[in-house]
Order: C-alpha cells, then structure tokens, then sequence
C-alpha cells in the first residue's frame, strides 16, 4: 500500500512532464491525459482511504521513505511521504476538487490555444500540492510550498499577454516569497534546535524545547501560512490573482491551495501548543482578515474579486480556530473542507457566468440571469445557502463549530472572539447575498464587449455542469455526513490534539445566534440590492465602502512603505555604484592620470634646467648624507 | 607509474587551443569543429576524473608529482580532492554548451569582409576559451602554490582579449562607442585583477620566506605545508598569518567577486558576448572561491577565524546590494551580472559560516551557480542577437512570438531565483541552513536575498516576456535546434541536480570534513536531542 | 703650506663652473664650465693622492682628462651642428627634447 502514496504524486507530475516537453503533438488529447491522470490519483486516493479505514484509529498512518535527498553530515533531509488521517483529508479534497476542475476546465478552455500548457500547469499544481501534504518533513513540504507557488505564478499570469495577469502573478510569487522565508527560518530554528525537521522527531520532543525557541518557529510558521492563505498583513496578492482563468481561482485561489497555510498551523499544533504567544498572534491574524476579507467583499463589483475576499474571510475563520489550539484544530480543517466545496463551487458558478457573458466580471452588468443559467442558478445558489451557513447545509455544521470554539476560548478573549466570528456570520450573508442578488436577479443591466457582440447568456456545456452539480452536493451534504456521530472529529482524532472549551454560551444558543445575524445580513443586503434597482455605476458611498473598493487601502501601504523607498533605494545604490564604488577606483585611475600629467611638465627641454635638478639632488643627497654622519 | 589523468585533462583543452587557432583563414567552420572536439574530448576525461575519484578515500587523489624548479622549492604537483573534482567537472561539462552557444558569435558580419579575404577572429574566439579551460582547470588541480599562482595570473590574458575583442554589438553606443565601453570593461577587468594577483605574489614570496626553516627548505606545497603545520615543524607569528591570509583573500574577493571590489563584473559581462560572460562567471570566477577554501582555509586556519566576521559581514552586503542593484539595471546582461554578484556573496557566507552545510552549500552553488547562469545568460544572448539590444525596455510579449525561447528564459530564471526542484535551491537552503546555526542573524539577513532574487528574477522575465508582443518583435524566430541542443541539457542537469543532487554531495562531503578539521571547526550541536 | 687650501681652490672653482653651467646660455661657456668644473674635480683627486700618499687620485684625474678630451669633441661638434642648423648657440634655442 505504500508504494501507491509516490504513485499518487507521480502521475499529475508525468502529466505535467508530459504535457510540457511533448509539444504540438499532444494538442489534441492533452487535456484529457491531464484529466485522466488527475482522477488517477483521485483514484488511488480512494483505495488508499478505503484501506485506512480497514485498519485502527492508532495505526491508520502508513509512510514510505523514498531515497535520501540531501545527505550531508549532521543534515538529513530524505523525500519521504508520509500519509496520516491529516493528509488523507487534504489528499481527497485536492484530488477530488482537482479531478472535478480538470474536467470543467475542458470545457471552459475550450477555444483557448494553449490550452495544453494550461492543463500542463494544472497537473503541476496537484504534484505539487500533493506533496506539500504529503511531506513528512518541512524541506520537502517546503518544496511542495514553493512548487504549487510556482504553479501559482504560472496559472495566474496565464493569460500573459495581459499586463495586468502579468504583474499579478508577479505580484503573488513575490508576496509569497517573503512567507516562504519565514518557513525558510522556521526550518533553520528547528534544524539548530533539535537536529532535523522532520515531522515526528521535531513534533515529539517540541515540549522539550524552551518557549521562546517555540514561539519564534510557532511565528515564523505563521508568516509562512499569512503569505500563502492570504491573511493580513500579506494579504494583497489574492484579489489580483483574480486575473488568472477561473478554474485556477476555484482550485488554487479557493479551495486547495490558500488552505495551506491552515494545514501547516494545524500540522505544526505540537509547537504552537508550547507557545500560547504565537497562538495568540495566530488568532489575531484569523480575526483581523476574517474582517478584513468580509469588508472588501462587500465593496466589489468585480465577481471573482468579490469572492476572493470572501475566501480571504473564509480562511480567517479557519485561521482563528487553528490559533485557538486543540479546541479548534479539528474544526479549523472541518471547515477547510466543506468551505473547499462551495467555494470551489461559487468560484465555477462565477466561472459559467462569466463564460455565458463574454467574460464580463462587473455584476453590475449582469442581472436576471436565473432564467438563463438556470443550473448554475441552482448550483451557486447551493453553494450560497452553504456558505452563509443555512440550517443543515455545510457551512452551518463548521462554521458553528468555530463560532462555539471561539466562545470556548474563554474570559474575555472568548467573548471578543466569540463577538468577532458572530459579526463575520452577518457580513458573511451580507455579501454572498449581495453577489447572488446582482447576478441572478433583478433587471437585464447586459452591456455589449469591447467588439460590440451582445452578450447570449446561455447554460454551459455538460462538462461544466457536472462538477458543479458535485460540488454543490458536497456543499450540501458534506458538513451533515461529518457531524453524523461526530465522524469527522474521531476520524482526525488520533493524529489532531482535541480538546473542549469551556464556553459560556451553549452550543444551541451559538446556533440560534448565527442564524439570526445571518437572517439580519440577508436582510439587509435584500434591503440594499433586491427591494431597489441597482445603479449601473456605483454610487460613491461612504468613507469604508471607497476604502474597501480599494482593498481597504492594502496596496496603497505596500507602495508607500516598500515599493516607493525600495525603489528609491535602488536607483540611489546604482547611483552610488556607479560615482561611489567605481568612482573611487576611476578617481584613482584619473589621479595617477593627473599626477603624471603634472610630472610631464619637468620635462621641459631646456638643458640648463635639467643641469639646475641634477645640481639640487646632488646637493640634496649629499646633504642626507651629511646629516646621517652626523646623527 | 599510472596514467596521468590530470594533466591530460589540462593538456587536452591547451592542445586544441594550438590546433583551433592553426586552421587556416579560409575554414572557420573547422575551427569551431575541432573547438567543439576538444572540448569534448576535456569533458570526458573530467568525466573519467569524476569516475576515478573514490569520495571515502584520500583527501587528495591521482596526485602527480615531479621536480620543477628545485632551486625555489616549486613542484609540479596535481591532485584533487572533492571540491576540486566537483569544479573541474563543471568547467569540463559546461564549456562544450558555450561553445555551442557562441558558433555564431565570431563570424564575420554581414558584409564586413569580402569572400575569400583573411578571416582570423573565429579560430582566435575559440581557441581563447580553450586556452582559458586549460588554465582554469590547472588552478583546479594544482597543489602547488606557485603552480596554481602561475595559472591564476595567465588567465587573465586570454580573458582580456575574449572580452576586449569579441563584443555581441548590441550596447546602447554607437560602433565606435562599443568599442570604447569593451576596451574599458577589458582594461578594468585586467587592473583589477592584475591588482588583486600582485598583492597575492607578495603573499607567495612572504610564504616562501616563512616556510624558508623548513628541514627540506622552502616549499609551496600545499601537501608538505599542511603537513608540517600539523607537525608542529612549521607556525607561523600572528601577524604573519594574518597578512598572508589578506594577501591571498584580497586577489579571490576581487576575483569572486566579493564589495566592494565586484564592479568590474557588470562591466565585463555587460560588454562581452554571452557565452564569454558565462565563462567568466560560471568558471574563472569560480576559481576565486574555490582558492578561498583550499588556499585560504587551507593555510591559515586562524587568520581565517579571526577575518571571519569581517568576511560574513561583506558577503550579506555582496548578497543585498547585488540583488538591489540587479533591480535597479536596465541592461539584461548587466542584471544577470548583477545576480552573479548577490550568488557570490552566498558562496563566501557557505565558506566562512564553517560548517559541513555551509560549506557543501557553497561548493554545490558553485556547480549549480555555473549552470543555472548558463541557463538564463545564454538564453539571453539569443535574445539579444535577435533583437540587437540589451536593454530590457526594448523587448516585450516575446513569449507570444517564441514560447520555447521565453518558457527556457523563465526556467533559468526560476534556477537563478532557487525554486526548490532546481539544483541552487538545495545549495542555498544548505547555506543558509548552514549559517543559520553558527550566525542566526547573518542567516536571517540573507534571506532578503531569496525575497530580492524573486523580484528581480520576474521583473526582468515580465518585461521582457509577457505583456502585448511588440512590433519589431512580431516575427522573432523561436529557438532554433542548436540554440535547444545548448540549452535543454543544462536545464535536464539543473533539474537532476535539484532532485537527485547525492552524486555530489557524497564526493563534497568527505572534502568539506578535512577542510573543517584543519580550520578546527565542528559543527555546532543542537539544543536538544531529538526522539527519532 | 696645508693641501687643503687645495681642496678649498677646488671648491671655488666647482662653484664657478656650476654657476657658468647654470647662468649662461651660449653653449660654448657652458661647455667651458664644464670643463672648469671636471678641472676643479681633477684637483681634488690629485691633492687627495697627496694627502693619502697613494696614486689612486692621480691615476683617476687622467682617466678624467681622457674622458673630456673625448666628451670635448663630441660635445664641439654638436654644438657646430646646432649652429649650423638654426644660427644660434643659445642653449634655450635647442629645447627640442621634450614631449
């Protein structure tokens, strides 16, 4: 059975091999090679689930050590998988939730040149998404960590001959290079501290090690998880990568691989459990963006943007479970996995609308749709009942259960964060209501594309349908099969630290409220968006919406506080480089230059001169002589 | 006696040196064919060396020794240890690529000679880069300090002639101009060196004298001189330890090249044709901080010690300010340079952090450094001698018109930025990791260097590659069958290397071990003892 | 009567010829100079071979006549040339030699 976990990781990397160096002459049946390999290993997945669940909670782990990578004395890092109930749920969603965007992704690239290369990255992206969770130390999932940044990086700019992907893919490699050092650095303390970075040696004697050693990897962790999940203060990268086709934001920028950083803190939860100052700081960061991404998604127009920052929001909650230690861990994953199906299935809803309107993203230029699309209607609407937790479906099962955990926290932390998750509830409604209003009802506000066609929206093809129609059950009915006798909990039990909070609010009562304030968002947004016709240009609101229309003000700091004096640096080191550094050495050049120009003019010519310098040496050198006698 | 393996490995470049420039005017074509030859024929005896090489055994292995001038204790005396045989490899394998890369690059232009009149630069143009293979692999394998003194120093006149008298014609000057800016990069390359390279024979002689009460008198083997220090026959007074070490430190920093002695990199390679910029970063440069470790470490362990805070700190500076500086370039070729010198300042920390993975690390970015460079600077050059120009503003949306060219361009830029699954990433996790547990604040500086590598990596790449295809861009040739005979089998080894880099680390290893023991350093031990 | 006195009419004669070599411009006074100037050098030697009691400065004031006999005729006819060519036998005249 070991053998097959390499087997799992092999096939999308051979697809994306293949996909590469074969060249034309793939063309015509790449894409469904990358999609067969993909459900491969979704195939693998299974047996290897089914296999797990043959045997006990205890021994459900399996590993296989493939060669030793970089053996050099006093370091050993080794490409070693190793598969635990952990993994397993990351394995499902990603090969499952990839099969299914592989398949929709031939319809969607359909007319698309490079559609090859497009599948090649795609298949690229599960290797290496596959072996950050497969890692069973933090090099190799360091290498998958940079390798689905990089698959990243190539799918957003996809579409390259846009300056605006271009920059945005930059954009994101970048952001996430400055999290990758900080999981660079948590490697080196770990390495200085105990020896190796493997997951077992280092997990199991992490209480040994003193708290501020701890708390320095526990935050060092956490720039890595902040860069990759998006999370303040590296958040700015995740709505422009908006600009990459819309499987890649359902896949990477939704489901798979902004969860990541979750996977790392809840992975890592020996040494943040040993460092209550880092978990703190983790919670805050959950908090803030859970904010943060609810108020910018509320402000856009733009579709995906608008769910971007709902993602954005989504991993806050998750963020601020994995902070809140053994009581939240299980939940923060519970809802990885339940957000990774409605998400991915708005994200594709969005993707069959924008491909039904001539890849218009404004909502203000959709309307009435319903009619038109009536499955992605149903579909996305699934997905919208999830994600604002409606009784039963999903999102109620998981988010709950981190509202409940929040409250468990206890004292006044408890209630604030407990306030904090209550208030994302509503804002949550608010603006998934606010999308489903603009695009699926109201008046037709259809505007012609650049070319002057008028837009025929129209139902997408059936390999667009069909992973939406799964996604959407999963929305529905994943949160209920995981509470069923709390199978999700006892499934990641032996390998996750659980634990129950003491909350003062009963688990009934943390139901009702989000019910409620999700009731008062839909509300409200049905006030602000369905009572009214919406305005085709949007009207100049407030201080907070302007603020939030323009990512509450991210990239305004990033350009005053790193772009703008980074870019003063340079200009003024080359600068310096060049009158500075090589100006000492030219300036000794031209001096020796200058002296001997000088020293030239002796050289006058005339015979008496020379005879009046040999006199004066002479009388010179005899004087010295002279005067040493004396001395 | 056995087959001497060495000196045919210096002998083969040398002797198609004289027989690339002995072909005659009218047959260049058979210049390069012979060039290419002999190249190859150097790549497999390098190949033989690795083959020969057992890593568990002798620190220094296929020695060769024999009297040269005995008056003054020189031998010619060779062998190599794994370092060595590492490097020796890489120039052996890396210079038929650069060969391939430059086929073109000496031709006649259009129109500036009539048919049938003399022609000599082509057979000159390689038969200089054997000649620096030849000496560039000397320094490799000599143990004798003057030996390797004598090589180190000649390098510098086939170098001065590839880069004064081989532009690629594509600087933002004039004919004339270009002229001008080569003859300057030429002139400034020499000085410098030839500066760092008389400092280093005052420090050769100060040896000679200091090694002078020697029971068989003065010697320059670095063999007899180890052994002697470990007998305690030879110590050196502080000071005279301090100022050799400085004399020899001083020529490998400007050769490396280490700030603030590194401006006259971007010059030489900006002005130079792509393939000559890769053979001064990938090979001869890689001689400064191979020198580094065997003749730096090697002699003067203390003084090594005591400058090694000085050093660390100018390394992280070469690291930072060559990356800002890489931004701030709007010439590719500069840029690359640049990078080069950002790499170099990794390759120095590696060597002075003193630990097995630092100084792995720097051995292995040494390798995978001079193929990556490879990678992206000739990648460049065909760009460049499509277009005509260096400057990144000239280009844009090439990926549109040639994919192959633009998707290669972005894998050794991605090599050059260290992305894990290339060989750098596992050279710079090892000095860093390296650093990291004897200097963890050095080790945290340098990280800006891995952020910065990003950025000036994909800026460039954006620039020129992406974005709407210009118009005088619209009907550029993607690669042409050479041009990817050059290029893929650098990326495959880039690739290997990243994933399966044991070959080198278990010939490395052993050497770094014996490096360490004669400074006296060990690894720093963990806090705690992990539970396996 | 002491030898130095001598070596003071030696100095004396040194200074003059100095003072010709330096001041004057026709070239045949410098040469003349030049002349009193080796002359003076000349008695040195001899009287320091007085003082000594040995040949040795005797010996080399020949060698110093030879010399200038030889260096009179070259000397001559250069300067016959200089005048030949450009009508002077100023010194500052002939300042061809420089860069």
């Amino acid at each position: 059975m070991e053998s097959l976990i390499g087997l799992l990781v092999a096939a999308p990397l051979l697809g994306a091999a293949l996909l590469l160096v074969g060249g034309r002459r793939l063309d015509r049946f790449g894409h469904w090679l990358a999609t067969g390999l993909a459900a491969l290993s979704f195939a693998l997945a299974v047996v290897l689930f089914v296999d797990m669940l043959g045997r006990d909670g205890g021994d459900r782990a399996l590993s296989q050590h493939l060669y030793s990578w970089v053996p050099v004395s006093g370091f050993q890092a080794d490409i070693a998988f190793q598969l635990d109930q952990l993994s397993m749920t990351f394995v499902l969603l990603i090969t499952s939730v990839g099969t299914l965007i592989h398949l929709y992704s031939v319809g969607y690239m359909e007319h698309d040149v490079r559609r090859r290369r497009f599948f090649a990255y795609l298949n690229l992206f599960l290797a290496a998404m596959l072996i950050l969770v497969l890692a069973d130390n933090y090099l190799l999932l360091y290498v998958g960590w940079e390798g689905v940044g990089l698959a990243s990086f190539l799918l957003i700019g996809f579409w390259q001959h846009k300056p605006s992907a271009a920059t945005a893919a930059k954009k994101a490699f970048v952001v996430n290079r400055v999290g990758d050092v900080g999981l660079a650095i948590a490697i080196f303390l770990m390495f200085s501290t105990f020896g190796t970075f493997a997951f077992s040696p280092v997990l199991s004697t992490a209480e040994q090690a003193s708290e501020g050693t701890l708390t320095a990897i526990g935050l060092m962790l956490l720039l890595a998880a902040c860069g990759k999940s998006a999370q303040v203060p590296l958040q700015s990268w995740l709505g422009d990568a908006m600009e990459g086709p819309t499987p890649v934001s359902a896949l990477i920028h939704a489901a798979t691989m902004v969860t990541a950083g979750v996977y790392l803190v809840v992975r890592s939860g020996a040494i943040f459990d040993g460092a209550p100052a880092a978990q703190t700081v983790v919670v805050v960061v959950g908090a803030v963006t859970l904010l943060f991404g609810a108020i910018v998604g509320c402000a856009k127009d733009d579709i995906k943007k608008a769910l971007a920052g709902s993602t954005m929001s989504q991993i806050g909650y998750m963020m601020l479970a994995a902070g809140l230690g053994p009581i939240g861990y299980v939940f923060a994953i519970m809802h990885l996995v339940t957000h990774g199906f409605f998400k991915a299935g708005l994200f594709l809803g969005a993707g069959s609308v924008m491909h039904g309107m001539n890849d218009e993203v404004d909502m203000r230029r959709y309307g009435g749709l319903r009619k038109y699309m009536p499955v992605t209607f149903v579909t996305m609407g699934l997905g919208y009942l999830a994600i604002i937790g409606f009784p039963y479906l999903s999102g109620f099962f998981s988010k709950d259960e981190i509202i409940y955990a929040a409250f468990g926290k206890g004292g006044a932390e408890g209630w604030i964060l407990g306030g904090v998750t209550l208030l994302g509830a509503a804002l949550t409604a608010y603006y998934m209501t606010r999308i489903m209003l603009m695009t699926f009802f109201g008046e037709k506000r259809w505007v012609k594309d650049a070319e002057g066609n008028d837009p025929h929206p129209h139902e997408s093809p059936l390999s667009m349908t069909v992973p939406m129609i799964v996604l959407a059950v999963g929305s529905v009915g994943a949160g209920f099969v995981f509470n069923l006798n709390h199978s999700f909990v006892d499934w990641l039990s032996p390998v996750v630290a659980t634990a129950d909070g003491n909350s003062p609010v009963s688990h009934g009562m943390v139901s009702v409220l989000a019910t409620v304030l999700m009731l008062v968002g839909v509300g409200a947004a049905w006030f602000q968006y369905g009572r009214r016709p919406i305005p085709e240009v949007a009207p100049t609101g407030v201080w907070i919406t302007r603020a939030a229309r323009r990512d509450l003000l991210q990239d305004d700091f990033n350009h005053a506080a790193f772009v703008t004096p980074g870019s003063y640096l340079t200009r003024g080191l080359v600068y310096v480089d060049h009158k500075l550094v090589d100006g000492v050495v030219n300036g000794t050049a031209a001096g020796f230059g200058g002296l001997s120009g000088r020293l030239r003019k002796v050289q006058n010519g005339f015979a008496r001169s020379y005879a009046a310098s040999m006199f004066g040496g002479a009388a010179i050198l005899i004087a010295v002589t002279l005067l040493m006698r004396a001395v | 006696m056995s087959f001497p393996l060495l000196t045919a490995t210096v002998l083969a470049p040398a002797i198609g040196a004289v027989a690339t420039a002995a072909v005659p005017s009218a047959r260049r074509n058979l210049a390069k064919w012979v060039a290419l030859t002999a190249s190859l024929v150097t790549a497999v005896l390098a190949i033989l060396v690795l083959i020969r090489f057992e890593p568990g055994g002798d620190r220094y292995q296929l020695t060769e020794s024999h009297a040269w001038i005995p008056a003054f204790g020189v031998r010619y005396e060779l062998g190599v240890d794994g370092i060595a045989v590492a490097l020796v490899a890489l120039t052996a394998v890396l210079i038929p690529f650069l060969i391939g890369a430059g086929w073109n690059d000496a031709d006649p232009k259009e129109g500036e000679t009539p048919a049938g009149k003399r022609w000599r630069p082509t057979q000159g143009f390689f038969a200089l880069i054997l000649m620096v293979e030849a000496m560039v692999v000397m320094s490799f394998v000599a143990t004798d300090i003057f030996l390797f003194y004598i090589f180190f120093e000649a390098m510098l006149i086939p170098m001065y002639f590839l880069i004064g008298g081989f532009g690629d014609r594509a600087g933002e000057h004039s004919e004339n101009g270009q002229a001008k800016q080569r003859t300057y990069a030429a002139v400034k390359f020499l000085l410098y060196n030839l500066a760092g390279g008389l400092i280093m024979l005052a420090a050769v002689i100060g040896l000679y004298v200091a090694t002078a009460d020697l029971p068989g008198g003065s010697t320059f083997s670095l063999q007899a001189i180890a052994e002697a220090r470990a007998s305690g026959e030879l110590t050196f007074a502080q000071n005279t330890e301090r100022f050799l070490f400085l004399g020899f430190f001083i020529a490998f920093a400007i050769k490396a090249p280490l700030w603030p002695v590194h401006t006259w990199l971007p010059n030489a390679m900006g002005e130079s044709t792509a393939p000559v910029a890769v053979l001064i970063t990938a090979v001869v440069d890689k001689v400064g901080t191979f020198a580094m470790l065997r003749f730096c470490l090697g002699l003067f362990p203390e003084a090594s010690a005591w400058a090694t805070p000085v050093v660390i700190v100018l390394a992280l500076i070469s690291i930072i300010y060559g990356a800002l500086l890489a931004l701030g370039q709007r010439d590719m070729k500069r840029l690359i340079a640049y990078a080069s010198i950002s790499h170099f300042g990794f390759i120095i920390l590696g060597i002075f952090a003193m630990t097995s993975q630092g100084q792995t690390g720097a051995t292995l970015y040494m390798v995978n450094h001079g193929i990556a460079t490879a990678a992206l600077m000739l990648v460049a050059g065909f760009l460049i001698t499509r277009r005509g120009s260096r400057l990144i503003a000239d280009y844009g949306g090439v990926q549109k018109t040639a994919p192959i060219l633009a998707g290669t361009f972005l894998i050794g830029g991605l090599a050059t930025l260290s992305l894990p699954g290339t060989g750098p990433f596992v050279s710079e996790f090892l000095v860093l990791v390296g650093t990291f547990t004897r200097y963890p604040v050095a080790g945290i500086v340098a990280c800006a260097g891995i952020v910065l590598a990003a950025l000036y990596v994909l800026i460039l790449y954006q620039r020129t590659m992406t974005g709407p295809v210009r118009p005088e861009l619209s009907r550029m040739p993607d690669l042409r069958p050479r041009e990817l005979a050059v290029v893929a089998p650098l990326i495959a080894m880039l690739i290997f290397l990243g994933v399966f880099p044991r070959p080198l680390t278990d010939i490395v290893d052993p050497a770094v071990q014996h490096t360490l023991s004669d400074v006296g350093e060990s690894d720093p031990e963990p806090e705690l003892e992990a539970r396996r | 009567m002491s030898p130095e006195n001598y070596l003071h009419l030696a100095a004396l004669l040194f200074t003059i010829g100095a003072c010709g070599v330096l001041l004057r411009r026709n070239a045949i006074v410098v040469f003349m100079s030049i002349e009193l100037m080796l002359n003076a050098a000349n008695l040195a030697l001899v009287t320091f071979s007085r003082m000594h009691g040995n040949l040795d400065g005797q010996i080399m004031a020949f060698f110093v006549m030879v010399v200038a006999a030889a260096e009179v005729v070259v000397g001559l006819a250069i300067i016959v040339m200089v005048y030949r060519s450009r009508h002077s036998a100023s010194v500052d005249d002939a300042s061809l030699m420089k860069l």
